[in-house]
């Protein structure tokens, strides 16, 4: 068996804020075409771990590599260039635009010739630009001119996640996608996580939802006190082995062999 | 039943062109003079001043901000450009230039304090309202200046235009009406004003500085507030230290009865010159009635808590 193809990886981060340190070294893998969730209690470093790979934060020590060049973001942009999207629970749309413009919005097509030097937009080819990637990732959604607040939750969290797939070269991040969702709309959003897995982009998900997690994460990792604790294989561990490990009431050694991944 | 309520036209859309043909229907029965060419082009006149500074309010409550200033802004601009015509015999132009420099100088200001320091734009105007009243009192020594050039009267000058007699002043204002209008909808920048006023964060996430925004945005306002100055000094001829009063709630007032959202990211900015002409036709009207001034800012409060109020009520049915 060959060695997995490893896309992002990060090697002892440490980041301090004041007296607290929230990451105590954490290393962190993801490989080529996986859902990796990342779980943790409150304060488990967690947050920390994937504003530092989403640029929000700067780690004070450690090293993160992309496709195993070592990478330095200073903000969100940086790490949107470098082809790394990120989802946010917060539903982070402009509900009174379209959903074509918010797909677009911070780098909309400008026209060809002069009018794209003004600065002009190039509505219509955004708009069948639209169409053709949200059908890709099968979102069923009749019209891409409707503006975001005529949709439901789940929705609006697909053309989210719709948008950062399409944007998207190397990663996506999703910052607990289902949290603000009901039940349906939340298996919405899940089956919609593993269409962009299978078109072969890696995804990060965070999430605090146990049965989302084991649904559709292939290896989870676990962080604990700014450490990773372990990195497990949801076929082969159970809930609550992996809430025990989350909390501390077992340690990584103590779980089969055929749990970790 | 949803898309059905999503292809209609929403009411901000169409409320304004309604309202402002309410308001002719009521006004032609009540004078007979109001349904002429005549009174149409003296409403034009009339409104060329709110309706150009009312741009730059729009592109501001596009943004969920607010320019209380904005009348004042615009008498200092014309007290500017007159006296440094008077007083260094500067030509025309240079004057006027001078002039709308320092109407921008007070949108930077605004911006300034609305993005670096982070104050609430209601604040921030309500302290800038103050600051230019006072300047235009002490600089103008609470006088009118009347020796002005020529030139200065250029776009108060009318033209015949199928029996009406236009004033160059309204064409420049209608060609700045539909120029933002194309800059709202089809520019990068323009969908960025939207953005921002919409949801900030989703604008900054989306890579987009929303401090750049605004701060352009209040300083372009205080570009067209201005050219108001320009076209104020043009049809009255003089620099009036104690202009703008009215115009300074009339811009909020012609913005939100054009459908504009004080909330942010909703509005289309040819509403905002329907909303201008509304407040035009009421105060013409009004004043052929023989209603007094008084009871026409009586009038206009109520506009404009009516507009503030439909608004208000629409966004709960949207939500």
């Amino acid at each position: 068996m060959s060695a997995p193809q490893i896309v992002m990886q990060a090697k002892g981060l440490v980041k301090r804020y004041g007296q607290v340190t929230a990451l105590d070294g954490a290393d962190f893998e993801l490989r080529a075409g996986e859902i990796l969730a990342v779980i943790g209690d409150n304060g488990a470093g967690k947050s920390s771990l994937i504003k530092c790979l989403s640029g929000a934060t700067i780690p004070d020590e450690g090293e993160i590599q992309l496709d195993g060049k070592v990478i330095h973001f200073k903000s969100p942009i940086d790490a949107r260039l470098s082809g790394i999207e990120t989802v946010y629970q917060d539903l982070a749309v402009a509900p009174a635009m379209t959903i074509a413009e918010n797909l677009f919005l911070g780098r909309e097509l400008r026209r060809t010739g002069l009018l794209g030097l003004l600065g002009f937009i190039d509505k219509k080819k955004m708009l069948e630009e639209s169409i053709s990637r949200m059908n890709d990732l099968k979102v069923g959604i009749r019209s891409m001119t409707q503006a975001v607040e005529t949709l439901s939750g789940g929705q609006r969290q697909c053309v989210a996640v719709g948008r950062a797939a399409a944007f998207a070269q190397h990663v996506v991040i999703m910052d607990e996608p289902t949290a603000a969702l009901g039940v349906k709309e939340g298996n919405m959003v899940l089956e919609l996580i593993r269409r962009v897995r299978d078109k072969g982009l890696p995804v990060v998900l965070i999430s605090h939802n146990m049965p989302h997690v084991f649904e559709v994460a292939d290896r989870i990792h676990i962080a604990r006190l700014g450490k990773r604790a372990a990195v497990v294989n949801p076929k082969h561990i159970s809930m609550s082995d992996t809430v025990a490990v989350m909390t501390g009431a077992k340690l990584a050694e103590e779980l089969p062999e055929e749990a970790h991944a | 039943m949803n898309s059905l309520k999503a292809k209609l036209p929403p009411m901000g859309t169409l409320g304004p062109a309604i309202a402002l043909v309410l308001a002719c229907t009521f006004f032609s029965f009540q004078h007979e003079n109001f349904l002429t060419l005549k009174n149409f082009s003296l409403i034009l006149q009339q409104v060329m001043v709110v309706g150009t500074i009312a741009i730059g309010q729009t592109l501001i409550i596009l943004t969920a901000g607010i320019d209380l200033s904005c009348g004042m802004v615009m008498a200092l601009g014309s007290i500017v450009m007159t006296k440094f015509a008077a007083d260094y015999g500067l030509s025309a132009p240079v004057a006027i230039l001078c002039g709308i420099a320092a109407t921008t100088l007070f949108g930077l200001l605004n911006g300034l304090l609305v993005t670096r320091v982070k104050l609430p734009p209601f604040i921030v105007t309500l302290g800038t309202l103050n600051i230019a009243f006072a300047i235009t009192q002490l600089y103008s020594r609470a006088q009118t200046i009347t020796n002005i050039p020529d030139g200065m009267n250029l776009l108060g000058e009318t033209f015949a235009f199928g029996g009406a007699m236009v004033p160059f002043g309204v064409v420049l204002m209608l060609t700045l009406y539909v120029a933002v209008w194309i800059w709202l909808r089809e520019t990068a920048q323009g969908r960025h004003v939207y953005a921002v006023g919409n949801s900030p964060e989703a604008t900054r996430l989306a890579g987009i500085s929303t401090e750049k925004v605004l701060l352009g945005v209040y300083v372009l306002a205080g570009v067209f507030y201005g050219i108001a100055s320009t076209l104020t000094v043009a049809r009255t001829g003089a620099g009036d230290p104690n202009g703008g009063q009215t115009e300074n709630l009339d811009a909020i007032t012609a913005v939100v009865l054009g459908g504009t959202s004080l909330f942010g990211g909703r509005g289309i900015i040819l509403g905002t010159l329907v909303g201008a002409l509304i407040v035009g036709v009421f105060r013409n009207g009004l004043t052929l009635m023989g209603v007094s001034s008084v009871y026409q800012i009586l009038v206009t409060g109520i506009l404009v808590i009516l507009a503030v109020a439909t608004d208000q009520m629409s966004r709960k049915g949207a939500r």
